[in-house]
């Protein structure tokens, strides 16, 4: 089986395994990185959402083989790494502010869609509305969508 | 009995006469429940708690025209107080322990999949003890068959079966806390006081929880006398405050089963049938040796009904279980679609008892049509064998059961699994069911090796259970100004129950009127109430099994029900001539009910002017002694029907929605919020779009862009949910499932209102065209795409 390398949080890793086994098996299987959670593996309810050099992806729906040497994968465990200081990512922050989780299954996979949505809305010079927010699919089923909204406009004040 | 894990912490043993700020009733209530036999103690409770005084809340509003209706089961003895009950006997072998490092702990009984009831009883356990919540440790206990009934999670009944008896816990552990600083401090116990974890004296002297434990522990057991905390007094109870889990939430450090790692536990997953319980035909499959040998794969073994794969990661597993070819048998509904379906309970449906009068009666005629039982984590258990033992990890509601079935799939005795009770990824009313605890023990025996056992998505939603396909109807007979009879039948697809709950209904149906129902009658009779004044008042069900996998999701018959029965109000208001909320408010049974009434419409500002095609609508319910108005705004306007969303299902949109609830006594109002959220969002959903198509023997849908829960672009932009925080309802209602019904039927009647047309169906929007291509049966799981980098955002 050929050594499949990324940069994981930070860190490079180097696997060996197939080249067609999807990330999100890799990070969770492999390397014991649960924060991303299985939702379908067809990129559907994105619970899987991190961040492929800094942009929303879906772990579930890449190859490993398509995962370069030099590229960086953030899961949430690594969010709070990406700003300056000790403390959470502000989007964390105002999850907590919001209490927003309830099973929490979710929640790693929306604040990831979260980070990346204001990021993208910045970019392009959108306020962080209400229909930005409805561009993120990310599915909860405790229903908790509306701390979520509250959350991420709160978040974003703070990016 | 069989032995469970002794606590590594001093137990704290009771001692006699403890407990602060005494009254004569309540000493009187715990006294009694303390040291008299069980039955006895029951059978006192039940008379003081279902005799409501004419000053109480839930009194009967005397109304003019209304003409009276009899007392239904539900307004004095419903499912919460069945297992409330059904608990009194094994309450007294919950501890509530204190630790050497002055932490206090408790084992919960109960499972929690998001609800927040470990971050509750932590703030009732410190308001009595009075120490700071953070440092109350809340776990989730063991199965502990010893507590029989007590230990299952189900019908909103956690808070309100287990309020009263860890508060007399926590009390017993302060008295004995007390009283070990009194003498260490030659000091008289009714002049300490607790301040965070240190019981202090009045020159300030402080002795910690910590240094105090060992001595306060007694070496023989004693009845007790203790005396509750008034309600007067709560500083933490009444207090927002966070879920104890939410800073492992946002880090991604909480952990689910499938995130544990235990060793040698690999990946393990399920080739299952194209139909509903179809199951493999003799034999293996005939590439079966090919299929171990691909890679990542250890193992390939029959079990249950299908073909357990056991791999180095699920990626494999999947692609192993879609390799696989394997001959079927056809499934217990093979060919069946929901017409079918619907046939047949037609023809089961009880007649309705009151002659229609011409004139004077309005029918009513609904199909509920099924819905998903999935959670977001998938259905899942690890389970390790190793030497006639078995230790089993797993989000479960019944863990007691789920014991008993490993043990029984296992050969081993039931006291020789250890089942650890795992936070789950939501449940509503899934993980009642032990189904995946069964396959993982059949495939950790199968394989002779640990499995980290996790349904696929598309068989969660396929093959696992549903809550099932119902009708209602209702007859209204009316006079001149009122409700002359009123009466529902609910037919419906026999409605599971897991066997550790069918155990507590069993023990509780002699208390429900009519003498010996069957556990769903049972159920029916003691969850559906009609809260109105109308007369002839008749509930009637009748369910016919025919072969699915069924079970409650978030709430039993509550919400179809309620939409059945509120639906059908509207209707008669507008015969009377009423307006709908007026008409509820001179009709509604309760004082209480009408409040809750009223702020909605106050605060909704009901009767606002809406534009063409826009309404509001109204919904009102009473269940788990809680009691719920909700007003919507429904757009159901072209431009707002037919915004584009990819893949997504639109459709009319509540764009604004108030919620009123009276929650009784309120612990924390940050949890009960987020409980309404939920079953708010999930009550919208079943109004409009989420229901199952089952067609020639499965259901088509197979993912969450199938199914239409609600979405960020389905759920409401506006909404306001107000929790009363000052109920005089001396009881914490429940929650879980408490927003559900009123929400859906708020949302009907908007739609109802908004579009000028009668629904017929729920969710409103089922028989559109199928808007999207269902997924192939074979292979059995949807393989896993390869494109997400060109998304990216």
């Amino acid at each position: 089986m050929p050594d499949q390398t990324f940069k994981l949080n930070g860190k490079t890793v180097t696997v060996d395994t197939d080249d067609d086994v999807r990330l999100l098996w890799v990070i969770r299987d492999l390397l014991g990185v649960t924060g991303p959670k299985y939702g379908c593996g067809i990129n559907v309810c994105k619970a899987c959402t991190s961040h492929y050099n800094g942009k929303a992806f879906n772990p579930c729906s890449v190859q490993v083989k398509d995962i370069k040497p030099e590229d960086e994968i953030t899961t949430i465990e690594g969010l709070a790494d990406t700003v300056e200081g000790d403390g959470l990512h502000p989007m964390q922050d105002a999850w907590l502010k919001y209490d927003v989780g309830q099973c929490g299954y979710c929640q790693p996979g929306q604040i990831m869609a979260a980070v990346a949505k204001v990021r993208q809305c910045q970019a392009e010079g959108r306020e962080v509305d209400d229909s930005a927010i409805e561009e993120i699919r990310n599915m909860c089923r405790c229903g908790t969508y509306n701390r979520i909204r509250e959350a991420i406009k709160d978040g974003a004040q703070n990016m | 009995m069989p032995a469970h894990r002794a606590g590594t912490t001093t137990q704290l043993d009771p001692v006699e006469k403890s407990g602060t700020g005494r009254s004569p009733v309540n000493r009187r209530r715990f006294l009694g429940y303390l040291i008299a036999a069980p039955t006895l103690v029951v059978a006192a409770e039940m008379a003081r708690e279902t005799v409501w005084p004419e000053s109480s809340p839930w009194a009967s509003v005397a109304n003019a025209a209304a003409l009276p209706s009899p007392p239904q089961t539900p307004e004095y003895y419903e499912f919460v107080d069945s297992y409330r009950d059904a608990c009194r006997p094994t309450n007294a072998l919950l501890k509530v322990e204190v630790n050497k490092d002055g932490t206090v702990s408790f084992a919960l009984p109960r499972s929690d999949n998001g609800q927040g009831i470990q971050t509750s009883f932590a703030m009732i356990i410190a308001e009595e003890i009075g120490c700071d919540p953070a440092n109350v440790k809340v776990t989730l206990a063991d199965a502990r068959p010893e507590l029989l009934f007590n230990q299952l999670t189900g019908g909103s009944s956690s808070t309100y079966s287990l309020y009263t008896p860890v508060r007399v816990a926590a009390a017993i552990a302060k008295g004995a806390l007390l009283e070990a600083a009194a003498q260490q401090l030659g000091q008289d116990k009714r002049t300490l006081t607790v301040a965070g974890q240190t019981v202090v004296d009045t020159t300030g002297k402080a002795i910690g929880f910590g240094d105090l434990t060992t001595l306060a522990a007694s070496p023989v057991t004693k009845a007790v006398d203790v005396v509750l905390k008034p309600r007067e007094q709560f500083k933490v109870i009444g207090k927002p405050r966070n879920k104890d889990d939410q800073y492992a939430i946002v880090t991604g450090q909480k952990k689910f089963a499938m995130d544990l790692q235990i060793p040698d536990a690999l990946p393990t997953m399920i080739c299952r049938a194209p139909d509903l319980n179809g199951f493999p035909k003799k034999g293996d499959p005939s590439n079966i040796d090919e299929v171990r040998n691909m890679p990542g794969v250890e193992g390939v073994a029959r079990i249950g009904n299908g073909w357990a794969v056991r791999a180095r990661t699920f990626g494999q597993c999947i692609d192993a279980v879609n390799a696989l070819q394997v001959n079927w048998n056809a499934g217990t509904l093979a060919g069946k679609s929901d017409a079918d379906v619907v046939k047949q309970l037609r023809a089961a449906e009880l007649p309705l008892a009151v002659p229609a009068v011409p004139g004077k009666t309005i029918e009513q005629d609904f199909v509920h049509y099924s819905r998903n039982g999935s959670a977001l984590e998938t259905n899942c258990a690890i389970v390790s064998f190793k030497n006639g033992k078995a230790e089993v990890w797993a989000p479960a509601k019944s863990p007691i059961s789920g014991q008993k079935i490993a043990a029984q799939k296992l050969g081993i005795p039931q006291n020789a699994v250890d089942f650890h009770v795992i936070p789950g990824g939501g449940s509503f009313g899934r993980r009642l069911f032990n189904d995946s605890i069964q396959e993982a023990a059949e495939a950790a025996k199968a394989f002779g090796k640990p499995v980290k056992l996790m349904w696929d998505r598309a068989n969660d939603c396929r093959q696992g259970r549903v809550k099932p396909l119902c009708t209602t109807r209702v007859r209204a007979v009316l006079t001149d100004d009122a409700v002359a009879s009123f009466e529902l039948r609910y037919t419906g697809v026999g409605m599971e129950v897991d066997e550790g709950l069918t155990d507590v209904l069993t023990s509780q149906l002699i208390k429900a009127p009519g003498g010996n129902l069957g556990v769903s009658e049972t159920f029916w009779e003691i969850s559906v109430l009609t809260p109105y004044n109308f007369g002839v008042n008749t509930r009637f069900m009748n369910e016919v099994n025919m072969g699915f996998n069924t079970g409650s999701t978030r709430n039993v018959y509550g919400p179809d029900t309620c939409t059945a029965r509120e639906v059908m109000i509207d209707k008669i208001a507008e015969r009377l001539k009423k307006d709908p909320m007026k008409f509820r408010t001179e009709f509604i049974k309760t004082e209480r009910a009408r409040r809750v009434l009223e702020r909605v419409a106050k605060e909704a500002d009901w009767g606002k002017s809406m534009e063409p095609g826009t309404a509001q609508g109204i919904g009102f319910h009473q269940e788990y002694k809680a009691v719920m108005a909700c007003i919507v705004e429904l757009d159901a306007r072209p431009e707002t029907v037919n915004r584009p969303i990819v893949k997504g299902k639109t459709g009319p949109r509540v764009t604004k929605l108030t919620f009123v609830v009276d929650p009784g006594l309120l612990i924390n109002p940050n949890g009960y919020k987020a409980q309404m959220m939920g079953g708010i969002n999930d009550g919208i959903a079943n109004a409009l779009t989420a229901g199952l198509h089952f067609d020639n023997g499965h259901f088509l849908e197979a993912s969450w862009d199938n199914y239409y829960y609600t979405r960020q672009w389905n759920t409401p932009p506006e909404i306001n949910i107000i929790v009363l925080e000052d109920s005089e309802s001396p009881e914490p209602a429940g929650a879980g499932e408490a927003g559900v019904a009123a929400a859906m039927s708020a949302t009907v009647n908007g739609w109802r209102r908004a579009t000028g047309q009668e629904p017929t169906y729920t969710p409103l929007l089922h028989k559109d065209p199928l808007p999207f291509e269902p997924y192939p049966t074979i292979p059995p799981i949807p393989p896993s795409p390869t494109n997400s980098l060109e998304f990216l955002y």
